[in-house]
């Protein structure tokens, strides 16, 4: 009786959470799952299209064969039961019918192979792109070069851009929650796009669900795939490969928009990557570096050391009071630029020299550091790269 | 005593003066230095009830963090350990000791053996698991805490964890050891000790499909061995076999994995196959339809398993002839698993059925199961999976054929043969309630799911984009009922049946067919010291 009473109490209050949960009304958002979605998302590309058709068909045959094989069933355990004075018959085998449900499922199953062997082929066809952009997995962000076309050259890190408030609940959810970066990944409208991916870390894997698309990103190795988006829109996915603590935080956005305003992006972002291109030869001075390294530091690197330089005992190493942070600079510059233990990334070519000096700089300033040589220029960081 | 094929009934009732030393011992003695095949049988199944609830704890743990969008419980770091934990504890910990829990028991009264082939070192294989179950609940306090790159423990991921992931993978490695000599011993045990007249097509459906399980463990858990070991190394001497930098490759973790993995999914289902085959006659009260078929699907299921691997890596990217030979492969797994649930309704048909519990869990697992098959073949389509993988759809279909396919069966198995365990009758109310509440909320739970991963959630993430809010909700929901109604199978079947309860007769049900329901009930310390005639 006690353990009923809690029973019911407990029901209730689980009832009643979820009551208090869903008055926030969520909106469906472009180019992302719908609200309570049931099925796949709204296919953008042909692949998808035809993914979608040939779930409808997969999902149709088999709720036929569902509904046949169960009726068949239920049919006999009304029937054939004991309290309905059924009397059991004594037949056990028949090698005819067992010849037949072998070979008809036989049949069915090669049957529903035999579509999906043309979308196989079709998905796998990367030749002839219009466009190859690289894409580099990162714990726990997108890296995207533009390798030919009228992007080329363009280059950029792009990360989750919700607020670390919404996360942790102490501000209202947007809308994009979770599906939104800093950098949206721009392609044109109608043209084959191919990806080349690869992963700096650990496996990550990149997906669009409207482009049919999802492609494991492998470090050392390179592997393709590729869409052609027929629609103007914006389109979300996220990282679908457990790749540590933030896996849930690296989504991916991609804006599919008209040749004209391709050009458009593309012109002005290698305009803006210019300006910023920094000399790595300019002397900066101290709080300088230290302003850009505080940037640098709570972009790339406060998700393991944490912003206070702590840490994470046990996982990830405190900076704050470390001996290779407060001891000579060229060991720190060596483990920035090629990583450690498998753990540590190497950040050679994904930071630049200008970026990895005020981030050291900036470390051996901050928390209770105070590094004997408390600067590091940019050209010591291209010497120790060579 | 009922009607029965063999002549010898039971003369071990009246003691044994001839072998004083084997009377049962008593105390911590008579389970630390266990030699006895039920004892043994009893070990296991407690274990892996007890993983069974600890995996049950962690998956609640989950669920309640994915009740919300956001953070609210846990931080990330310690979810990725919880959806390893509960990953690891249930299969290593929990399914497949079951299974060999279930097997100590039944083989030898089910061939008519006096024991287990080799008696110690069954003993041995059982007393692995508790260190290796401490070792894998311990990684939770050490520095860096539990492994947190998922039950795969995929590398590179898996190299980059604190030592947390050492102990995990010393855990599978003693579980493993103890998996090849639990296999070793039911082979030899099946081969050689069958009573005379026992052939092998005349022998019980769940002997064959242990049999065939145990040709899938010896086979595949040293390929699982393989794999760690070299993550172990990586992790610690230096080696690089998945490591690009050094001329590894990490896919290659994959490859091996899941050559182990594969065989390991059918490892999980063949002896629930095997339970149900003795479910469905006993309460259709007709012999099972298509005996010889289902020791070929079986054999067929088993070898076909080890040519489908890939079908897990369909994201890896990979030649596009590899893609069409996993996904005909696969396909072809329908086949004879088809044929498996057409034996069974065609056993069931004309029958004069009742409704037991244990007839209730096996239907209930003919019916869910054949869900997670259905969705299995679904996503063997190539570009489908390459849609579906790493979504929840996964998550729901292989909780289809594990909850509903394994752990349903065993649930059958249990009702089935606590008779002969205990010597009580479970109470039938009782049995009934924990059936339906089992099943219902079993797919409040995992039925959502299918529309999460449709839509694109991704498995194994701590916090989710809100549109994908209700259907979590209602899966935790059923969550929590489905962890109640194993607390309630727990205090009101299994303890109460095991304390007292209705007599049972040696021959429960009056159904059934086997050397089991030949001795008493509960069966005694010693049975079958005189080898039954099977006619």
């Amino acid at each position: 009786m006690k353990l009923a009473k809690r029973l019911q109490s407990l029901m209730l209050g689980v009832s009643l959470m979820a009551a208090a949960a869903s008055t926030w009304a969520v909106p469906d958002i472009d180019g992302g799952p719908a609200v309570n979605e049931i099925t796949f998302q709204k296919p953008v590309t042909q692949i998808a299209d035809q993914i979608y058709s040939l779930h409808n068909m997969m999902m149709i045959i088999c709720l036929v064969i569902f509904v046949a094989v169960f009726g068949v069933m239920f049919y006999s355990i009304f029937k054939h039961r004991k309290s309905a004075g059924h009397k059991a018959a004594t037949f056990h085998e028949s090698t005819t019918v067992e010849i037949l449900w072998t070979i008809v499922p036989f049949i069915i199953v090669i049957a529903m192979a035999l579509p999906a062997t043309r979308t196989v082929v079709a998905m796998k066809d990367t030749s002839d792109a219009d466009l190859t952009i690289k894409v580099t997995g990162m714990q726990w962000k997108w890296g995207y070069q533009y390798l030919d076309g009228d992007a080329k050259g363009v280059n950029f890190l792009s990360q989750l851009a919700t607020p670390r408030d919404q996360i942790n609940e102490t501000a209202a959810k947007g809308d994009n929650y979770l599906l939104e970066v800093d950098n949206e990944v721009v392609v044109p409208v109608n043209k084959k796009v191919r990806l080349v991916l690869t992963a700096n870390d650990v496996i990550h894997s990149w997906t669009i669900q409207r482009f049919g698309v999802k492609q494991d990103a492998i470090p050392g190795f390179v592997r393709d795939t590729w869409f052609k988006a027929e629609q103007i829109g914006t389109y979300r996915g996220q990282c679908v490969e457990l790749c540590g603590k933030e896996h849930a935080f690296m989504p991916i956005v991609v804006k599919v928009v008209s040749d004209a305003d391709f050009k458009a992006w593309a012109d002005g972002k290698q305009k803006e990557l210019a300006a910023q291109a920094d000399d790595p030869n300019k002397t900066w001075t101290i709080d300088e570096l230290k302003q850009r390294g505080e940037k640098v530091f709570n972009t790339n690197c406060a998700a393991c050391h944490q912003t206070n330089g702590k840490g994470v005992p046990g996982s990830f190493p405190a900076l704050d009071g470390s001996p290779v942070v407060n001891g000579p600079k060229a060991d720190q510059i060596n483990v920035v630029l090629n990583g450690r233990n498998g753990k540590m990334p190497a950040w050679k070519g994904v930071l630049s020299p200008t970026e990895i000096a005020a981030a050291i700089t900036y470390t051996r300033n901050s928390w209770s550091n105070k590094a004997a040589e408390n600067i590091v220029q940019p050209a010591e960081v291209v010497a120790a790269s060579k | 005593m009922s009607s029965t094929t063999v002549d010898h009934a039971h003369d071990h009732s009246h003691g044994h003066g001839h072998d004083d030393h084997h009377g049962a011992p008593h105390g911590w003695r008579r389970w630390l230095f266990a030699t006895n095949h039920k004892d043994i049988g009893t070990l296991y199944l407690w274990f892996s009830f007890t993983m069974f609830l600890m995996g049950g704890v962690l998956a609640l743990m989950i669920r309640t963090e994915l009740f919300q969008p956001g953070l609210q419980f846990f931080n990330p770091e310690f979810f990725n350990q919880l959806t390893t934990m509960h990953g690891l504890m249930m299969v290593f910990g929990a399914i497949m000791p079951a299974f060999v829990g279930f097997a100590n028991w039944m083989i030898p009264l089910q061939i008519g053996a006096s024991d287990m082939a080799f008696a110690r070192m069954n003993n041995f294989s059982f007393w692995l698991l508790p260190p290796a179950a401490i070792l894998l609940a311990g990684s939770f306090f050490v520095p860096g805490g539990a492994p947190a790159a998922g039950w795969t423990i995929y590398a590179p991921l898996s190299t980059q964890m604190g030592m947390g992931m050492d102990m995990g993978i010393f855990a599978l490695h003693i579980m493993g050891a103890s998996s090849i000599m639990g296999s070793i011993n039911i082979i030899t045990t099946i081969l050689n000790m069958r009573a005379p007249g026992m052939t092998l097509m005349k022998m019980p459906m769940f002997c064959w499909t242990w049999l065939i399980t145990a040709y899938l463990l010896i086979a595949v858990m040293p390929v699982l061995a393989g794999a760690i070991t070299m993550t172990l190394t990586d992790r610690h001497f230096g080696t690089t076999f998945f490591n690009a930098a050094g001329g590894g490759d990490p896919v290659m973790f994959q490859h091996i994995f899941w050559f182990f993995g594969h065989p390991e999914v059918y490892i999980m289902i063949l002896p629930a196959f095997g339970i149900v085959s003795h479910v469905v006659p006993t309460f259709a009260r007709k012999p099972l339809f298509g005996y010889a078929s289902m020791v070929y699907a079986t054999s067929s299921i088993a070898i076909l398993s080890f040519i489908v691997w890939a079908h897990h890596m369909f994201t890896t990217g990979m030649p596009v002839t590899a893609q069409l030979f996993f996904m005909y492969a696969t396909m072809l797994i329908a086949v004879p698993t088809g044929v498996k649930v057409f034996n069974w309704i065609a056993t069931m048909w004309r029958g004069s059925m009742t409704f037991e519990t244990p007839m209730l869990f096996a239907v209930g697992f003919i019916f869910v199961f054949t869900m997670g098959g259905f969705t299995g073949l679904i996503l063997a389509v190539t570009p489908i999976d390459i849609q579906m993988q790493d979504t929840y759809y996964v998550v729901a279909h292989f909780h289809y054929v594990l909850v509903a396919g394994s752990l349903f069966a065993m649930f059958s198995g249990f009702y089935y043969w606590a008779p002969k365990w205990t010597g009580h009758m479970y109470n039938e109310t009782s049995g009934k309630i924990h059936f339906w509440a089992s099943i219902i909320t079993f797919n409040i739970t995992f039925f959502p799911m299918h529309f999460l991963g449709l839509a694109g959630m991704p498995r194994r993430i701590a916090d989710y984009p809100a549109q994908f809010t209700d259907f979590n909700q209602i899966a935790t929901i059923g969550a929590f009922g489905f962890g109640l109604s194993q607390v309630y199978f727990l205090f009101f079947v299994i303890i109460p049946t095991i304390r007292g309860g209705k007599q049972a007769e040696a021959k429960p049900w009056d159904g059934a067919e086997g050397l089991e329901w030949t001795v008493p009930s509960p069966a005694p310390f010693h049975t079958f010291e005189e080898p039954p005639e099977v006619k």
